[in-house]
């Protein structure tokens, strides 16, 4: 059929089985928009701040598995969007994003909101599309949804000029996509695998290293089945959080810099790493020469460029985790369980010296205090998204989780301000779980805005705003390694939250006590808008423990030990 | 740059379309290395051209590179070289004043001639390994050339 570029972007959505749109109109970008307002295909979602509109779209992909969608004007839109792609790029979130462009006789020439958007993507995009005809609309916009979910799933931009929205062409999306140099690797070297198991069989101390990479491949089930079938302990890192379940006898804890004693000590003793879908990132190896020092390394990935990148693989295996997973348990028998008993003890007394814990030791509740007692009252039945800083640790840190796809956070990028919108995205991915935003005073700053996309759209996400007044990772820093020097980390000026939320048509509630928090909780749950709880936390409480950075895994700074809890 | 940074040739196969240079060069520009040169053109009866960089660079960060070439969607294939014939041509002008017989001489022995004479000036070419290329331009220099062209490297594995 014959139709514009702007309907052929409604139609490729709908073909694609997108049910929401998160974005903003402007110039460039109207007559796709004018087409939006024709269609019952799918809901759209106007957040007040493009960057808002693609973590969005990363939270609906994170929480569906799904790829988002988010659409943004040219120019400033455009810009505004990149924070949001760099995060996707860093975290391997699968995305689509079309931006408008100026229309082609203008580009180059300085025209009204134009910058060259595809120079801008390059290095934070898996890939970006300039469409100068819209007889290539229909291709592109197929390969854009293949190579986002495919392979190492990443964002992908098109641009799109005026005049090509405008543009009448044949519309047909029954099409294969034919990219000869794009073959991701899926199924695992045979060889390569029966030498990783033979290896996992040999060792004495093996240790699993579990990455966000298994979320990504929907393998956590053969994962979970393949760590039990071995009874070798196991570690995750922030991406993996709810992989394992958190009551799981088997999960050691979180490693890295603010990783649990034992899970740290037992990377740096094992004999063999089982990394599965990790990419040995600084913030979880420490110093690299350090990591893992005695240990074979195995190394499975779906990109390759992952592999030795920062520590040397042994067993590099490319593919897929759900097929190499599944090719790995059919060869489980080689391994006895009751090989790593004595292994199993000691991790089991790491943990016994220095377990993951906080003391109530002051007037004020403690933040872990907040993230645990959600984890009690919800659990299972809330989705968790956090920003960025010390309340994003503590949430790693201390809530229970039991799924993946439960735990939605910034990881590779840090980007504060990506809870809020993040969480409006999974609810509406997840419209029956609660949706929950671990966030800090700092953090809900970037992005408030949100609060009447929440509002208008009747998206009942709850903030619990852990107010230390305080920038407080950077704050840590400064008092452990800057002589408590806290230059401008000091939030305590602030705006009145309850006030600020209300003035939006959301609730407020500004709670101190414990019997205030369970409170304020069950009744932002149950009015079923969007809300900010602020609770009131201790001020210098430090994320503990903590790998300085740079240094090694089994230096680590430690909980003080008191007798109370 | 590292200390232990040594020459390498990197060839690429991409698919011949727009902003796919600027895909490549990103990757090294982003590290902060720099490419000695750099060609490109067209492999004849296909969609795909054919780059050949030469840089300089850690073993370590130039397998690191070649790993994200291979990534980049338009990239084809990724070829880091050991043993390759290596070739450069070099273009050379000189004023017409300068002794026609000596220069040709020169040029004859680094796989050259002179290709064209003008009232004003001549110029010559030559095309062979980059480091012979270097001597001849080193050798020529009592000629007084007055521009140097050179084509950056092509190679071939053996």
């Amino acid at each position: 059929m014959q139709i514009s570029g702007a309907q052929m972007v409604i139609e490729a959505f709908i073909a694609e089985g997108v049910d929401t749109v998160f974005g903003y109109p402007g110039g460039a970008i109207m007559n796709v928009y004018d087409e939006i307002y024709k269609q019952d295909g799918f809901q759209h979602i106007l957040n007040r701040h493009e960057q808002a509109s693609i973590h969005a779209a990363e939270g609906y992909a994170k929480a569906s598995g799904k790829v988002g969608v988010a659409m943004i004007t040219s120019g400033p839109g455009f810009t505004n969007a990149v924070t949001g792609l760099a995060d996707a790029y860093m975290d391997s979130v699968p995305l689509v994003v079309v931006s408008g462009q100026v229309p082609m006789s203008l580009i180059g020439t300085d025209g009204f909101q134009e910058i060259d958007a595809i120079g801008i993507s390059r290095p934070c995009t898996k890939h970006n599309y300039l469409v100068t005809d819209a007889a290539d609309l229909p291709r592109v916009l197929k390969e854009a949804f293949y190579i986002a979910r495919s392979g190492r799933p990443g964002p992908v931009h098109v641009d799109i000029p005026k005049d090509v929205t405008a543009q009448i062409a044949e519309f047909n999306y029954d099409i294969e996509v034919e990219l000869e140099t794009y073959k991701p690797h899926v199924k695992g070297n045979p060889r390569q695998i029966k030498k990783a198991m033979d290896a996992i069989a040999k060792a004495k101390r093996p240790l699993f290293y579990l990455g966000g990479g298994i979320i990504n491949a929907n393998a956590t089930d053969e994962v979970r089945e393949f760590v039990h079938k071995c009874g070798i302990p196991a570690v995750e890192t922030f991406m993996a959080r709810g992989v394992l379940a958190a009551d799981d006898k088997l999960l050691v804890g979180m490693l890295g810099m603010h990783g649990s004693y034992a899970a740290n000590m037992a990377m740096s003793e094992t004999d063999l790493v089982i990394g599965l879908g990790a990419r040995f990132d600084d913030r979880v190896t420490g110093k690299l020469s350090e990591f893992a020092k005695n240990a074979d390394v195995i190394h499975v990935d779906i990109d390759p460029a992952s592999i030795s990148k920062l520590v040397n693989a042994d067993y590099p295996i490319v593919g897929d985790l759900k097929n190499v997973a599944t090719e790995m348990l059919l060869q489980v028998d080689k391994v006895d369980s009751d090989n790593y008993e004595s292994w199993r003890e000691t991790i089991i007394n790491f943990a016994d010296l220095h377990p993951l814990t906080y003391h109530e030791d002051s007037d004020r509740l403690k933040p872990q205090w907040v993230i645990e007692r959600v984890g009690q009252l919800l659990g299972d039945d809330a989705n968790i998204s956090t920003d960025v800083g010390q309340h994003q640790m503590w949430t790693a840190q201390f809530y229970p989780f039991s799924r993946p796809r439960q735990f939605i956070s910034s990881g590779g990028l840090g980007t504060m301000g990506f809870g809020f919108p993040a969480a409006i995205g999974v609810k509406a991915a997840d419209p029956e779980r609660t949706s929950i935003n671990f966030t800090g005073d700092g953090s809900i700053l970037m992005n408030v805005q949100e609060l009447m996309t929440a509002v208008e759209r009747k998206i009942p996400v709850i903030n619990i705003i852990l107010n230390n007044n305080f920038l407080g990772m950077v704050r840590q820093w400064q008092t452990l390694f800057y002589d408590k020097r806290h230059s401008e980390t000091d939030l305590s000026v602030q705006p009145d939250f309850v006030k600020l939320s209300e003035a939006f048509g959301g609730i407020g509630y500004r709670v101190k006590t414990k019997e205030e928090f369970d409170a304020a909780l069950k009744d932002a749950v149950e009015k079923n808008i969007v809300a900010f709880i602020e609770v009131i936390v201790e001020r210098f409480e430090n994320v503990m423990p903590m790998v300085p950075s740079g240094g090694s895994l089994f230096n680590m700074m430690l909980l003080e030990k008191k007798e109370t809890k | 740059m590292t200390d232990n940074s040594e020459r390498r040739v990197v060839s690429v196969i991409v698919v011949n379309e727009a902003s796919v240079l600027s895909r490549i060069t990103n990757l090294f520009s982003g590290r902060g290395y720099n490419i000695t040169s750099l060609t490109v053109a067209p492999i004849p009866d296909s969609k795909y051209s054919r780059l050949t960089i030469v840089t300089a660079g850690s073993v370590r960060v130039i397998e690191q590179i070649t790993k994200q070439l291979h990534k980049l969607i338009p990239v084809l294939r990724v070829y880091e070289h050991e043993d390759i014939v290596e070739k450069e041509m070099a273009l050379v002008k000189f004023p017409i004043t300068e002794n026609l017989s000596d220069i040709n001489t020169l040029c004859e022995a680094y796989n050259g001639k002179i290709v064209n004479i003008s009232d004003t000036v001549i110029i010559a070419m030559v095309a062979d390994e980059p480091k012979r290329v270097e001597n001849f331009l080193s050798a020529i220099k009592r000629y007084n050339p007055k521009e140097i062209v050179r084509s950056g490297a092509v190679a071939l594995e053996r």
